[in-house]
Protein backbone atom coordinates (compact mmCIF):
# COMPACT_ATOMS: atom_id res chain seq x y z
CA UNK A 1 0.00 0.00 0.00
CA UNK A 2 1.21 3.86 -1.12
CA UNK A 3 2.25 5.69 2.13
CA UNK A 4 3.33 9.28 2.42
CA UNK A 5 5.91 10.63 4.87
CA UNK A 6 5.46 13.92 6.21
CA UNK A 7 8.52 15.86 7.06
CA UNK A 8 9.39 19.84 7.64
CA UNK A 9 13.09 21.02 7.33
CA UNK A 10 14.63 17.28 7.15
CA UNK A 11 12.50 15.83 10.12
CA UNK A 12 10.44 13.12 9.97
CA UNK A 13 6.71 13.98 11.02
CA UNK A 14 4.54 11.18 10.37
CA UNK A 15 3.94 8.30 7.99
CA UNK A 16 0.69 8.22 6.37
CA UNK A 17 -0.75 5.17 4.91
CA UNK A 18 -2.86 5.90 1.94
CA UNK A 19 -5.97 3.42 2.80
CA UNK A 20 -8.83 5.23 2.44
CA UNK A 21 -9.81 6.54 -1.18
CA UNK A 22 -10.12 10.10 -0.54
CA UNK A 23 -7.68 11.89 1.63
CA UNK A 24 -7.61 15.19 2.39
CA UNK A 25 -4.77 17.59 3.87
CA UNK A 26 -5.08 21.04 4.79
CA UNK A 27 -4.82 23.12 8.31
CA UNK A 28 -8.82 22.13 9.53
CA UNK A 29 -8.86 19.39 12.12
CA UNK A 30 -11.35 17.27 10.09
CA UNK A 31 -8.98 16.84 7.02
CA UNK A 32 -7.33 12.94 7.40
CA UNK A 33 -3.86 14.91 7.21
CA UNK A 34 -4.22 17.91 9.66
CA UNK A 35 -0.93 20.49 9.04
CA UNK A 36 -1.60 23.04 11.63
CA UNK A 37 0.13 26.10 9.74
CA UNK A 38 -0.94 29.21 8.64
CA UNK A 39 0.59 28.68 5.08
CA UNK A 40 -1.37 25.76 4.54
CA UNK A 41 -5.19 26.41 3.34
CA UNK A 42 -8.36 25.08 5.73
CA UNK A 43 -8.93 22.68 2.84
CA UNK A 44 -5.61 22.50 1.07
CA UNK A 45 -5.50 19.11 -1.16
CA UNK A 46 -7.01 15.92 -1.68
CA UNK A 47 -5.04 12.64 -2.87
CA UNK A 48 -7.25 10.13 -4.46
CA UNK A 49 -6.43 6.42 -4.47
CA UNK A 50 -7.64 3.79 -6.81
CA UNK A 51 -6.36 0.49 -6.61
CA UNK A 52 -2.09 1.15 -6.58
CA UNK A 53 -2.53 4.66 -8.20
CA UNK A 54 -2.70 7.71 -6.51
CA UNK A 55 -3.65 11.31 -7.39
CA UNK A 56 -3.23 14.73 -5.90
CA UNK A 57 -5.21 17.44 -6.92
CA UNK A 58 -4.55 20.85 -5.19
CA UNK A 59 -8.23 21.90 -4.15
CA UNK A 60 -7.55 26.08 -5.02
CA UNK A 61 -5.62 26.80 -1.84
CA UNK A 62 -4.01 30.09 -1.14
CA UNK A 63 -0.34 29.26 -1.78
CA UNK A 64 -0.53 26.48 -4.18
CA UNK A 65 0.83 23.07 -4.03
CA UNK A 66 4.46 21.62 -5.46
CA UNK A 67 5.21 18.42 -6.53
CA UNK A 68 9.34 17.70 -6.98
CA UNK A 69 9.45 22.03 -7.11
CA UNK A 70 6.70 22.12 -9.84
CA UNK A 71 3.16 23.67 -8.85
CA UNK A 72 0.55 21.53 -9.76
CA UNK A 73 -3.36 21.51 -10.35
CA UNK A 74 -3.56 17.79 -10.55
CA UNK A 75 -0.38 15.15 -10.73
CA UNK A 76 -0.61 11.07 -11.25
CA UNK A 77 2.04 10.34 -8.13
CA UNK A 78 5.28 8.67 -8.88
CA UNK A 79 6.93 6.76 -6.37
CA UNK A 80 9.29 8.95 -4.58
CA UNK A 81 7.02 12.05 -5.71
CA UNK A 82 7.84 14.96 -3.44
CA UNK A 83 4.71 17.01 -2.58
CA UNK A 84 5.43 20.64 -0.87
CA UNK A 85 2.73 22.32 0.90
CA UNK A 86 4.78 25.33 2.67
CA UNK A 87 7.23 24.76 4.54
CA UNK A 88 6.07 20.77 4.97
CA UNK A 89 7.09 17.96 2.50
CA UNK A 90 5.13 14.74 1.47
CA UNK A 91 7.39 12.00 0.29
CA UNK A 92 4.87 9.54 -1.54
CA UNK A 93 6.19 6.08 -1.37
CA UNK A 94 4.74 3.39 -3.21
CA UNK A 95 5.90 -0.11 -2.80
CA UNK A 96 3.79 -1.68 -5.26
CA UNK A 97 3.52 -5.81 -4.66
CA UNK A 98 6.52 -6.51 -7.14
CA UNK A 99 6.90 -9.53 -6.45
CA UNK A 100 3.32 -11.41 -7.37
CA UNK A 101 2.98 -14.99 -8.19
CA UNK A 102 4.84 -15.33 -11.24
CA UNK A 103 1.78 -16.87 -12.77
CA UNK A 104 -0.92 -14.30 -11.81
CA UNK A 105 1.35 -11.80 -13.20
CA UNK A 106 -0.19 -9.66 -15.38
CA UNK A 107 -3.99 -11.66 -15.41
CA UNK A 108 -6.19 -9.62 -17.12
CA UNK A 109 -9.08 -9.10 -14.42
CA UNK A 110 -12.87 -7.63 -14.08
CA UNK A 111 -13.76 -5.25 -12.44
CA UNK A 112 -17.66 -4.96 -11.71
CA UNK A 113 -19.69 -1.95 -12.70
CA UNK A 114 -21.10 -0.54 -9.55
CA UNK A 115 -17.92 -1.88 -7.20
CA UNK A 116 -15.99 1.45 -7.92
CA UNK A 117 -16.94 5.10 -8.36
CA UNK A 118 -16.57 6.31 -11.87
CA UNK A 119 -13.12 8.13 -12.12
CA UNK A 120 -15.10 11.70 -13.09
CA UNK A 121 -16.11 11.56 -8.98
CA UNK A 122 -12.16 11.16 -8.44
CA UNK A 123 -11.74 13.96 -11.17
CA UNK A 124 -14.69 16.69 -9.51
CA UNK A 125 -13.99 16.73 -5.75
CA UNK A 126 -17.77 17.21 -4.82
CA UNK A 127 -19.22 14.60 -6.07
CA UNK A 128 -19.66 12.16 -3.59
CA UNK A 129 -17.69 8.91 -3.37
CA UNK A 130 -19.97 5.21 -3.33
CA UNK A 131 -18.82 2.16 -2.06
CA UNK A 132 -15.16 0.84 -1.28
CA UNK A 133 -12.67 -0.12 -4.23
CA UNK A 134 -12.52 -3.92 -5.00
CA UNK A 135 -12.05 -5.63 -7.83
CA UNK A 136 -13.11 -8.66 -9.06
CA UNK A 137 -11.08 -11.65 -9.28
CA UNK A 138 -12.08 -14.50 -10.22
CA UNK A 139 -8.77 -16.71 -9.81
CA UNK A 140 -9.78 -15.61 -6.01
CA UNK A 141 -6.27 -14.58 -5.06
CA UNK A 142 -5.42 -10.97 -4.25
CA UNK A 143 -5.35 -8.69 -6.90
CA UNK A 144 -1.87 -7.71 -7.18
CA UNK A 145 -1.58 -5.60 -10.63
CA UNK A 146 2.06 -5.12 -11.23
CA UNK A 147 4.24 -1.99 -12.65
CA UNK A 148 4.36 -2.68 -16.17
CA UNK A 149 6.23 -0.11 -18.28
CA UNK A 150 5.91 -0.46 -21.94
CA UNK A 151 9.04 -2.30 -22.87
CA UNK A 152 10.90 -0.57 -25.26
CA UNK A 153 11.98 -2.92 -28.23
CA UNK A 154 14.92 -4.62 -27.33
CA UNK A 155 17.58 -3.34 -29.62
CA UNK A 156 20.38 -5.88 -30.08
CA UNK A 157 24.03 -5.14 -28.65
CA UNK A 158 25.56 -4.08 -32.07
CA UNK A 159 24.56 -2.11 -35.40
CA UNK A 160 23.96 -3.84 -38.60
CA UNK A 161 24.44 -2.54 -41.80
CA UNK A 162 24.67 -3.81 -45.32
CA UNK A 163 26.18 -2.72 -48.27
CA UNK A 164 25.56 -3.27 -52.24
CA UNK A 165 27.98 -5.38 -54.06
CA UNK A 166 26.64 -4.50 -57.26
CA UNK A 167 23.66 -2.78 -59.53
CA UNK A 168 23.59 0.96 -59.92
CA UNK A 169 23.64 1.87 -56.34
CA UNK A 170 27.12 -0.34 -55.88
CA UNK A 171 28.85 0.97 -52.84
CA UNK A 172 25.79 2.30 -50.85
CA UNK A 173 25.77 1.59 -47.36
CA UNK A 174 22.20 0.92 -45.48
CA UNK A 175 22.43 0.77 -41.40
CA UNK A 176 19.64 -1.54 -40.26
CA UNK A 177 17.68 0.68 -37.87
CA UNK A 178 14.67 -0.25 -37.82
CA UNK A 179 12.93 -3.63 -36.28
CA UNK A 180 11.94 -4.33 -40.06
CA UNK A 181 13.29 -3.68 -43.40
CA UNK A 182 12.93 -4.53 -46.61
CA UNK A 183 15.36 -5.53 -49.42
CA UNK A 184 14.18 -6.28 -53.16
CA UNK A 185 11.84 -5.27 -55.59
CA UNK A 186 7.88 -5.45 -54.61
CA UNK A 187 6.29 -8.02 -57.06
CA UNK A 188 9.51 -9.49 -58.19
CA UNK A 189 11.35 -10.64 -54.94
CA UNK A 190 10.98 -8.96 -51.50
CA UNK A 191 13.17 -10.22 -48.32
CA UNK A 192 13.06 -8.62 -45.14
CA UNK A 193 16.10 -8.17 -42.29
CA UNK A 194 14.53 -8.43 -38.81
CA UNK A 195 16.31 -6.97 -35.79
CA UNK A 196 16.00 -9.06 -33.19
CA UNK A 197 17.15 -9.32 -29.48
CA UNK A 198 19.40 -12.16 -30.67
CA UNK A 199 20.93 -10.60 -33.79
CA UNK A 200 19.15 -10.35 -37.29
CA UNK A 201 17.48 -12.43 -39.28
CA UNK A 202 16.84 -13.07 -42.98
CA UNK A 203 13.71 -14.03 -44.21
CA UNK A 204 11.50 -14.46 -47.43
CA UNK A 205 8.45 -12.26 -48.10
CA UNK A 206 7.38 -12.34 -51.69
CA UNK A 207 8.09 -13.88 -55.12
CA UNK A 208 9.13 -17.12 -56.79
CA UNK A 209 13.02 -16.74 -55.85
CA UNK A 210 14.39 -17.28 -52.36
CA UNK A 211 16.95 -14.95 -51.20
CA UNK A 212 20.70 -17.20 -51.23
CA UNK A 213 23.09 -16.17 -48.23
CA UNK A 214 27.00 -16.99 -49.21
CA UNK A 215 25.48 -19.08 -52.40
CA UNK A 216 23.12 -20.86 -50.66
CA UNK A 217 18.91 -20.72 -51.58
CA UNK A 218 17.31 -20.22 -48.51
CA UNK A 219 13.73 -21.75 -47.26
CA UNK A 220 11.24 -20.01 -46.13
CA UNK A 221 12.23 -19.73 -42.47
CA UNK A 222 13.92 -17.07 -40.79
CA UNK A 223 18.09 -17.08 -41.05
CA UNK A 224 20.07 -15.85 -38.71
CA UNK A 225 23.01 -13.16 -40.55
CA UNK A 226 26.18 -13.61 -39.29
CA UNK A 227 28.89 -10.71 -39.94
CA UNK A 228 29.95 -10.51 -43.50
CA UNK A 229 27.57 -12.23 -45.14
CA UNK A 230 26.50 -12.17 -48.68
CA UNK A 231 22.96 -11.90 -49.77
CA UNK A 232 21.87 -11.46 -53.39
CA UNK A 233 18.09 -10.48 -53.70
CA UNK A 234 16.35 -10.01 -57.10
CA UNK A 235 19.58 -10.24 -58.78
CA UNK A 236 21.45 -7.72 -56.46
CA UNK A 237 24.27 -8.44 -54.49
CA UNK A 238 25.12 -7.01 -50.87
CA UNK A 239 26.71 -8.21 -48.12
CA UNK A 240 25.51 -8.06 -44.25
CA UNK A 241 28.19 -6.86 -41.41
CA UNK A 242 28.22 -5.47 -37.79
CA UNK A 243 29.50 -1.82 -37.55
CA UNK B 1 -17.90 -13.78 -55.73
CA UNK B 2 -17.31 -16.05 -52.64
CA UNK B 3 -15.92 -14.05 -49.57
CA UNK B 4 -12.74 -16.32 -49.62
CA UNK B 5 -11.60 -14.86 -53.18
CA UNK B 6 -12.49 -11.42 -51.96
CA UNK B 7 -10.13 -11.84 -48.28
CA UNK B 8 -7.10 -13.32 -46.93
CA UNK B 9 -7.18 -14.72 -43.19
CA UNK B 10 -4.80 -15.96 -40.81
CA UNK B 11 -4.42 -16.40 -37.20
CA UNK B 12 -1.64 -17.38 -35.11
CA UNK B 13 -1.80 -17.92 -31.16
CA UNK B 14 0.73 -18.58 -28.55
CA UNK B 15 1.32 -19.29 -24.88
CA UNK B 16 4.23 -16.25 -24.72
CA UNK B 17 7.13 -16.81 -22.62
CA UNK B 18 5.87 -16.81 -19.04
CA UNK B 19 2.34 -18.33 -19.37
CA UNK B 20 2.85 -22.56 -19.22
CA UNK B 21 -1.30 -21.86 -20.36
CA UNK B 22 -2.63 -20.29 -23.58
CA UNK B 23 -6.21 -18.50 -22.42
CA UNK B 24 -6.76 -16.88 -25.53
CA UNK B 25 -8.96 -18.35 -28.09
CA UNK B 26 -9.33 -17.77 -32.06
CA UNK B 27 -11.76 -18.73 -34.57
CA UNK B 28 -12.23 -17.31 -38.14
CA UNK B 29 -14.40 -18.88 -41.33
CA UNK B 30 -13.67 -17.04 -44.04
CA UNK B 31 -16.66 -18.08 -46.00
CA UNK B 32 -19.00 -16.05 -43.92
CA UNK B 33 -16.02 -13.57 -43.32
CA UNK B 34 -15.93 -13.97 -39.56
CA UNK B 35 -13.67 -13.78 -37.45
CA UNK B 36 -13.51 -13.78 -33.62
CA UNK B 37 -10.86 -13.32 -30.90
CA UNK B 38 -11.23 -13.85 -27.11
CA UNK B 39 -8.83 -13.20 -24.06
CA UNK B 40 -10.14 -15.55 -21.16
CA UNK B 41 -9.33 -15.20 -17.60
CA UNK B 42 -10.55 -17.11 -14.07
CA UNK B 43 -8.66 -19.51 -12.17
CA UNK B 44 -6.92 -23.00 -12.92
CA UNK B 45 -8.02 -23.93 -16.77
CA UNK B 46 -11.31 -21.33 -16.68
CA UNK B 47 -9.76 -18.69 -18.38
CA UNK B 48 -9.34 -21.19 -21.59
CA UNK B 49 -12.83 -22.49 -20.84
CA UNK B 50 -14.49 -19.07 -21.11
CA UNK B 51 -12.33 -17.87 -24.40
CA UNK B 52 -13.43 -21.50 -25.80
CA UNK B 53 -16.84 -21.58 -25.35
CA UNK B 54 -16.91 -18.09 -26.97
CA UNK B 55 -15.51 -18.77 -29.81
CA UNK B 56 -16.93 -22.21 -30.36
CA UNK B 57 -20.57 -20.47 -29.44
CA UNK B 58 -20.10 -17.46 -31.39
CA UNK B 59 -18.85 -19.35 -34.33
CA UNK B 60 -21.47 -21.94 -34.54
CA UNK B 61 -24.31 -19.66 -34.01
CA UNK B 62 -23.17 -17.10 -36.63
CA UNK B 63 -21.91 -19.74 -38.99
CA UNK B 64 -25.91 -20.86 -38.26
CA UNK B 65 -27.37 -17.25 -38.67
CA UNK B 66 -26.02 -16.52 -41.36
CA UNK B 67 -27.08 -19.46 -43.73
CA UNK B 68 -30.55 -17.94 -43.01
CA UNK B 69 -30.00 -14.39 -43.00
CA UNK B 70 -27.82 -12.22 -45.32
CA UNK B 71 -26.11 -9.57 -42.86
CA UNK B 72 -26.24 -6.97 -45.20
CA UNK B 73 -30.33 -7.01 -45.16
CA UNK B 74 -31.89 -4.42 -43.38
CA UNK B 75 -32.71 -4.99 -40.10
CA UNK B 76 -37.23 -5.73 -39.91
CA UNK B 77 -37.11 -5.65 -36.42
CA UNK B 78 -35.40 -1.68 -36.17
CA UNK B 79 -36.51 1.00 -37.69
CA UNK B 80 -32.63 2.58 -37.55
CA UNK B 81 -30.15 2.08 -40.17
CA UNK B 82 -28.75 -0.52 -39.16
CA UNK B 83 -27.91 -4.40 -40.84
CA UNK B 84 -28.57 -7.44 -39.74
CA UNK B 85 -25.21 -8.01 -38.68
CA UNK B 86 -25.24 -5.79 -36.01
CA UNK B 87 -28.09 -7.59 -34.60
CA UNK B 88 -27.23 -11.11 -34.75
CA UNK B 89 -23.76 -10.10 -33.97
CA UNK B 90 -25.37 -8.81 -30.02
CA UNK B 91 -27.89 -11.56 -30.10
CA UNK B 92 -25.14 -14.57 -30.22
CA UNK B 93 -22.63 -12.70 -28.23
CA UNK B 94 -25.86 -12.44 -25.66
CA UNK B 95 -26.05 -16.25 -26.27
CA UNK B 96 -22.24 -16.93 -25.63
CA UNK B 97 -22.41 -14.75 -22.13
CA UNK B 98 -25.17 -16.47 -20.86
CA UNK B 99 -23.46 -20.01 -21.54
CA UNK B 100 -20.60 -19.04 -20.25
CA UNK B 101 -22.09 -17.09 -17.28
CA UNK B 102 -24.30 -20.56 -16.37
CA UNK B 103 -21.73 -22.50 -16.82
CA UNK B 104 -19.90 -20.44 -14.60
CA UNK B 105 -22.25 -20.66 -11.71
CA UNK B 106 -23.01 -24.53 -12.00
CA UNK B 107 -19.45 -25.34 -11.34
CA UNK B 108 -17.53 -24.66 -8.67
CA UNK B 109 -13.98 -24.92 -10.78
CA UNK B 110 -15.39 -22.56 -12.92
CA UNK B 111 -16.54 -19.62 -10.63
CA UNK B 112 -15.49 -16.36 -11.78
CA UNK B 113 -14.45 -16.94 -15.30
CA UNK B 114 -14.96 -14.73 -18.00
CA UNK B 115 -13.20 -13.93 -21.19
CA UNK B 116 -13.04 -11.21 -23.58
CA UNK B 117 -14.01 -10.54 -27.12
CA UNK B 118 -13.69 -8.80 -30.45
CA UNK B 119 -14.77 -10.11 -33.69
CA UNK B 120 -15.61 -8.66 -37.09
CA UNK B 121 -18.43 -9.70 -39.46
CA UNK B 122 -17.24 -8.53 -43.07
CA UNK B 123 -19.90 -8.32 -45.65
CA UNK B 124 -20.76 -5.99 -48.61
CA UNK B 125 -17.58 -4.03 -48.97
CA UNK B 126 -18.60 -3.11 -44.60
CA UNK B 127 -17.20 -5.10 -41.43
CA UNK B 128 -19.35 -5.04 -38.59
CA UNK B 129 -17.12 -5.14 -35.79
CA UNK B 130 -18.18 -6.06 -32.06
CA UNK B 131 -16.24 -5.57 -28.75
CA UNK B 132 -16.44 -6.02 -25.30
CA UNK B 133 -13.27 -5.46 -23.29
CA UNK B 134 -9.56 -4.98 -23.66
CA UNK B 135 -9.52 -7.55 -27.15
CA UNK B 136 -8.39 -5.13 -29.79
CA UNK B 137 -9.27 -4.36 -33.53
CA UNK B 138 -6.63 -2.16 -35.62
CA UNK B 139 -7.04 -1.47 -39.28
CA UNK B 140 -4.22 -0.31 -41.44
CA UNK B 141 -4.60 1.75 -44.57
CA UNK B 142 -2.89 3.61 -46.98
CA UNK B 143 -0.15 3.84 -44.87
CA UNK B 144 -2.26 4.88 -41.70
CA UNK B 145 -2.67 2.59 -38.74
CA UNK B 146 -5.33 3.33 -36.08
CA UNK B 147 -6.72 1.48 -33.53
CA UNK B 148 -10.30 1.31 -34.02
CA UNK B 149 -12.39 -0.31 -31.09
CA UNK B 150 -11.94 1.70 -27.71
CA UNK B 151 -11.03 -0.24 -24.93
CA UNK B 152 -13.75 -1.33 -22.09
CA UNK B 153 -11.22 -0.92 -19.11
CA UNK B 154 -10.34 1.13 -16.41
CA UNK B 155 -7.50 2.88 -17.85
CA UNK B 156 -9.51 4.18 -20.98
CA UNK B 157 -12.11 5.35 -18.97
CA UNK B 158 -9.25 7.37 -16.79
CA UNK B 159 -7.44 8.64 -20.29
CA UNK B 160 -11.05 9.28 -21.24
CA UNK B 161 -11.89 11.63 -18.44
CA UNK B 162 -8.60 13.29 -18.35
CA UNK B 163 -7.12 11.88 -14.96
CA UNK B 164 -4.26 10.70 -17.02
CA UNK B 165 -2.53 11.37 -20.14
CA UNK B 166 -1.60 8.29 -22.53
CA UNK B 167 1.85 8.94 -21.54
CA UNK B 168 1.23 8.15 -18.40
CA UNK B 169 -0.63 5.26 -19.36
CA UNK B 170 1.94 3.57 -20.54
CA UNK B 171 3.42 3.17 -16.55
CA UNK B 172 0.36 2.71 -15.11
CA UNK B 173 0.09 -0.37 -12.91
CA UNK B 174 -3.76 -0.77 -13.53
CA UNK B 175 -3.13 -1.96 -17.00
CA UNK B 176 -5.21 -5.60 -16.56
CA UNK B 177 -8.32 -3.79 -15.37
CA UNK B 178 -11.29 -4.37 -17.81
CA UNK B 179 -14.39 -2.99 -16.58
CA UNK B 180 -16.50 -5.18 -19.21
CA UNK B 181 -16.45 -9.00 -19.97
CA UNK B 182 -18.46 -11.95 -21.43
CA UNK B 183 -19.64 -14.50 -18.61
CA UNK B 184 -19.19 -12.48 -15.50
CA UNK B 185 -22.69 -11.15 -15.13
CA UNK B 186 -26.12 -12.44 -16.64
CA UNK B 187 -26.06 -9.45 -19.27
CA UNK B 188 -23.54 -7.92 -21.01
CA UNK B 189 -23.74 -5.26 -23.90
CA UNK B 190 -20.91 -5.89 -26.67
CA UNK B 191 -20.34 -2.12 -28.09
CA UNK B 192 -20.91 -2.93 -31.94
CA UNK B 193 -20.02 -0.47 -35.27
CA UNK B 194 -20.36 -0.89 -38.73
CA UNK B 195 -17.43 0.76 -41.06
CA UNK B 196 -17.06 0.61 -44.70
CA UNK B 197 -13.37 -1.52 -46.05
CA UNK B 198 -11.26 -0.97 -48.73
CA UNK B 199 -9.57 -2.70 -51.21
CA UNK B 200 -6.03 -3.26 -49.71
CA UNK B 201 -7.01 -2.58 -46.29
CA UNK B 202 -5.62 -5.26 -43.34
CA UNK B 203 -7.12 -5.76 -40.09
CA UNK B 204 -5.88 -6.66 -37.38
CA UNK B 205 -7.65 -8.11 -34.07
CA UNK B 206 -5.42 -9.03 -31.24
CA UNK B 207 -5.07 -9.74 -27.53
CA UNK B 208 -3.94 -7.17 -24.99
CA UNK B 209 -0.45 -9.73 -24.85
CA UNK B 210 0.19 -7.73 -28.43
CA UNK B 211 -0.74 -4.49 -27.60
CA UNK B 212 0.85 -4.62 -24.17
CA UNK B 213 3.95 -5.71 -25.42
CA UNK B 214 4.56 -3.90 -28.93
CA UNK B 215 4.47 -0.09 -29.06
CA UNK B 216 1.54 0.21 -31.84
CA UNK B 217 4.00 2.07 -34.69
CA UNK B 218 5.90 -0.98 -34.41
CA UNK B 219 2.97 -3.31 -35.38
CA UNK B 220 2.05 -0.95 -37.90
CA UNK B 221 5.74 -1.04 -39.59
CA UNK B 222 5.09 -4.71 -39.33
CA UNK B 223 2.11 -4.79 -41.11
CA UNK B 224 3.58 -1.74 -44.02
CA UNK B 225 6.43 -3.97 -44.74
CA UNK B 226 5.45 -7.57 -44.06
CA UNK B 227 1.68 -6.88 -45.86
CA UNK B 228 2.25 -8.89 -48.54
CA UNK B 229 2.62 -12.03 -46.98
CA UNK B 230 0.25 -12.04 -43.82
CA UNK B 231 1.38 -14.96 -42.52
CA UNK B 232 4.86 -13.66 -42.00
CA UNK B 233 3.69 -10.74 -40.65
CA UNK B 234 1.06 -12.72 -37.95
CA UNK B 235 4.28 -15.00 -36.74
CA UNK B 236 6.28 -11.60 -36.79
CA UNK B 237 4.05 -10.13 -34.46
CA UNK B 238 4.39 -12.89 -32.20
CA UNK B 239 7.64 -12.94 -32.08
CA UNK B 240 8.32 -9.54 -31.33
CA UNK B 241 5.83 -9.61 -28.71
CA UNK B 242 8.07 -12.36 -27.32
CA UNK B 243 11.70 -10.54 -27.50
CA UNK B 244 9.68 -8.00 -25.91
CA UNK B 245 9.43 -10.34 -22.92
CA UNK B 246 5.93 -12.25 -23.85
CA UNK B 247 4.39 -11.82 -20.64
CA UNK B 248 0.95 -12.74 -21.94
CA UNK B 249 -0.79 -14.83 -24.16
CA UNK B 250 -0.66 -13.24 -27.70
CA UNK B 251 -2.61 -13.84 -30.57
CA UNK B 252 -3.34 -12.21 -33.52
CA UNK B 253 -5.80 -12.78 -36.20
CA UNK B 254 -5.73 -10.57 -39.78
CA UNK B 255 -7.69 -10.17 -42.71
CA UNK B 256 -6.78 -8.34 -45.64
CA UNK B 257 -8.97 -7.25 -48.07
CA UNK B 258 -7.93 -8.54 -51.52
CA UNK B 259 -10.68 -7.01 -53.97
CA UNK B 260 -14.53 -6.11 -53.45
CA UNK B 261 -16.94 -7.98 -52.25
CA UNK B 262 -20.09 -6.05 -52.49
CA UNK B 263 -23.65 -8.61 -51.55
CA UNK B 264 -25.53 -10.01 -54.44
CA UNK B 265 -28.28 -8.58 -53.90
CA UNK B 266 -32.16 -9.41 -54.96
CA UNK B 267 -33.46 -12.88 -56.63
CA UNK B 268 -30.89 -12.35 -59.46
CA UNK B 269 -27.97 -11.59 -57.58
CA UNK B 270 -28.86 -14.72 -55.23
CA UNK B 271 -29.07 -16.85 -58.61
CA UNK B 272 -25.78 -15.78 -60.25
CA UNK B 273 -24.61 -16.57 -57.19
CA UNK B 274 -25.31 -20.37 -57.29
CA UNK B 275 -23.58 -20.52 -60.15
CA UNK B 276 -20.29 -19.47 -59.48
Amino acid sequence: MAKLILSMDGLVLKEISLSKERTTIGRKPHNDIQIDNLAVSGEHAVIVTILNDSFLEDLGSTNGTLVNGQPIKKHFLQPNDVIELGKYKLKYINEAPKVAAAADFEKTMVLRPGSMPKPSAAAAPVAKADGDHTVKNPGGTPAAPTPAPAVAPATPARQGAIQLLSGANVGKELILTKALTTLGKPGVQVAVITRRPQGFFITHVEGAHFPVVNGKTLDAQAHPLNDHDVIEIAGTKMEFFYK
Amino acid sequence: MSLADAMEIVGHSDPGMVRSHNEDSIANDVRFGLVILADGMGGYNAGEVASGMATTVLMTELQSALSHTAPFQPDEAGAEAHTAAARLMREQITKANTSIFSAAQSQPQYSGMGTTLVTALFYDNKVTVAHIGDSRLYRFRAGQFNQITRDHSLLQEQIDSGMITEEEAKHSQNKNLVTRALGIDPTVEAEVHDYETQVGDIYLLCSDGLSDMVEDPEIGLTLETLGGNLNLAAQQLVQMANDNGGRDNVSVLLVKILKEYPAAKGLFGKFLGWFK
